[in-house]
């Protein structure tokens, strides 16, 4: 069996999720490397759209940052942040993918403080586009870490909405209808929210993962459906392309 | 209109749209006027202590590092600050000089948290914090952009984004919709670094435009810094991509490489090596300051800076540009 690690099967079972002629939301990091994955393997026509204003960029070079100049390399367009923004909360953008520090049954993220917000323990980021790609895309999908530190019942700041309280509050606090996170693909397993209670499910876990180490690893009650499938392993040519043509410096990977 | 829900956050700066525009009457020059100038002279002249200031785009990409480093230089202190940000806040931040926030994001991006901003929020040092999304504050200088004293937008909604901020949500009275009103943000004084300007002040940006137009309309002070300075015959040339007209302007600095370490689309590449160099020092703040000591206030300019820097170093990075294939 083919060596790897936790971080390149993230990336590869993400990838899988991108379809061709979708727009798409990516932020820093794995996503970049499973939209550029998924542009050279399966989904061509991705239109991956970065906040700063590059739109349907060939994702030929990693992007550091999303601002720089390979957000729009190739592109079919450079505009801004507001059209990009003002695009989303039209309902252009299909999918946005998300990341943060912590995450709840109710796919709500944290990434500006752990502890209280007046005297934090811990001062992260904040949320940048986070929020807006949270309110505004179709649908959401983040991709975590998976842990106890993590996953938690509740989190300490809600910088992006999931599902906020549970079933009808997003419609409630005047976010757009038919919107919120559909999956969270996680080093464990991936996940999806049950339609009735807006809370966490597990989908599949990820090759050699039993299901106590992903209950093990979350802070809360993960709902377990009858069937639990089994996601396939990376590919010999998804482990290729991202190791030879993506990240050939070992960036990321 | 019925207020639904309100932030509890400070609102730092409360906008008089009326004060701005007797300020863009009496106060903006509509003469063609050279206003080029050094980088000490315009923060000397337009950046002032306790000042409401931002800075465009951010941090490694078009940032204005060569005015960021020189108000540093200048100990331009208790200043409130709209951050959208990397280096440039991270640096201000560690160098102790912003009193209050309204934040989106401050961090270092696929390397992580500023610590900057860790040691001067958890410290206490930063009196206030309030929070926004991206678009959230974007929009804020899109309210003012506009000349309106707010916005309505569909973001934050719901989250403790919007209750940690300062704005309002409203049902709105034509469509029953709940809405989140944005309001418009004036800064004393904004930073934007450009691809080419005039001597007047014309501005124009190369690949994605950021929040550039947005903010230069937002800001009853504006300074310029600009890669090359170009003929006015050339602006009227292609006045089709002129972004930021000369009436916004008040300062226009010749910074070649101005947004070293970041990068500048199509010029250079940013400097991978020197962005972690930062990173490394500012894990501590003796560690941020023994840089500043070196790179900052070590050097007399932006000149010095880059030839500190070094030739080859920034051949290098002209070499390694974003090209148009």
């Amino acid at each position: 069996m083919t060596e790897y690690s936790s971080t390149e099967l993230l990336i590869c079972i993400a990838a899988r999720v991108f379809e061709n002629g979708k727009t798409c939301f990516i932020g820093t990091g794995v996503p970049m490397l499973a939209a550029s994955l998924a542009q050279r393997l399966y989904a061509p026509d991705l239109v991956a759209i970065f906040e700063f204003g590059g739109t349907g960029a060939q994702l030929e070079d990693l992007p550091m940052a999303v601002g720089e100049a390979r957000t729009f390399h190739k592109a079919l367009a450079a505009s801004g942040i507001c059209d990009i923004m003002e695009t989303a909360q039209r309902g252009f953008i299909d999918y946005g993918f998300l990341g943060g520090a912590q995450i709840d049954p109710y796919g709500n993220l944290n990434s500006t403080v752990i502890g209280d917000h007046g005297s934090p323990k811990v001062r992260l980021p904040g949320s940048g586009g986070g929020n807006d790609v949270g309110s505004l895309c179709w649908q959401t999908i983040a991709l975590m870490r998976h842990d106890k530190r993590r996953f938690v019942p509740q989190v300490d700041f809600v910088t992006t909405p999931g599902f906020l309280t549970g079933p009808g509050a997003r419609e409630a606090a005047g976010l757009p209808v038919n919107t919120g996170p559909i999956a969270v693909i996680s080093t464990l397993a991936t996940m999806g929210f049950d339609s009735d209670t807006c809370r966490m499910q597990l989908e599949a876990l990820h090759p050699g993962v039993t299901l106590e180490q992903a209950l093990d690893n979350t802070g809360f009650e993960l709902l377990i459906p009858t069937e639990v499938k089994r996601n396939a392993p990376p590919t010999a040519e998804e482990l290729r392309v991202l190791r030879d043509e993506i990240d050939p410096t070992g960036l990321y990977i | 209109m019925q207020v639904v829900d309100s932030g509890i956050g400070e609102l730092i700066q409360p906008p008089d749209m009326e004060a701005f525009r007797e300020w863009n009457r009496t106060q903006k020059s509509r003469t063609l006027i050279d206003k080029r100038m050094s980088e000490r002279e315009a923060i000397s002249r337009f950046v002032h202590d306790g000042d409401y200031i931002g800075t465009e785009l951010y941090g490694t990409v078009r940032c204005p590092m060569s005015l960021s480093r020189e108000l540093i230089r200048q100990g331009k202190k208790e200043l409130r600050v709209a951050g959208q940000g990397v280096l440039e806040l991270d640096m201000w931040l560690a160098a102790g000089l912003v009193k209050k926030l309204d934040i989106t994001y401050i961090g270092m991006e696929v390397y992580g948290v500023s610590n900057g901003l860790r040691r001067a929020v958890e410290s206490g040092q930063v009196e206030s914090v309030t929070e926004w999304s991206n678009a959230g504050i974007t929009w804020r200088f899109k309210a003012t952009s506009i000349g309106a004293p707010f916005i309505a937008v569909r973001s934050m909604l719901g989250s403790d984004t919007f209750k940690y901020s300062a704005a309002k949500s409203v049902e709105c009275p034509f469509t029953g919709l709940t809405v989140c009103l944005i309001p418009a943000l004036v800064l004393d004084v904004g930073l934007i670094h450009v691809h080419r300007a005039d001597r007047y002040g014309n501005c124009q940006i190369e690949g994605i435009s950021g929040f550039a137009f947005e903010m230069a309309r937002a800001c009853k002070r504006l300074v310029i810094s600009a890669e090359e300075i170009i003929p006015t015959e050339e602006i009227r040339r292609y006045p089709d991509h002129t972004i930021i007209p000369f009436y916004l302007v008040d300062a226009v600095v010749h910074a070649p490489l101005g947004s070293h370490p970041g990068e500048m689309a199509y010029m250079y590449a940013r400097d991978e090596p020197a962005i972690k160099e930062w990173m490394e020092a500012n894990k501590t703040a003796e560690g941020a300051q023994a840089y500043m000591d070196r790179l900052v206030h070590g050097v007399a300019d932006h000149e010095k800076y880059l030839e500190r820097v070094g030739r080859q170093r920034l051949d290098e990075l002209i070499e390694m540009r974003e090209r148009r294939e």
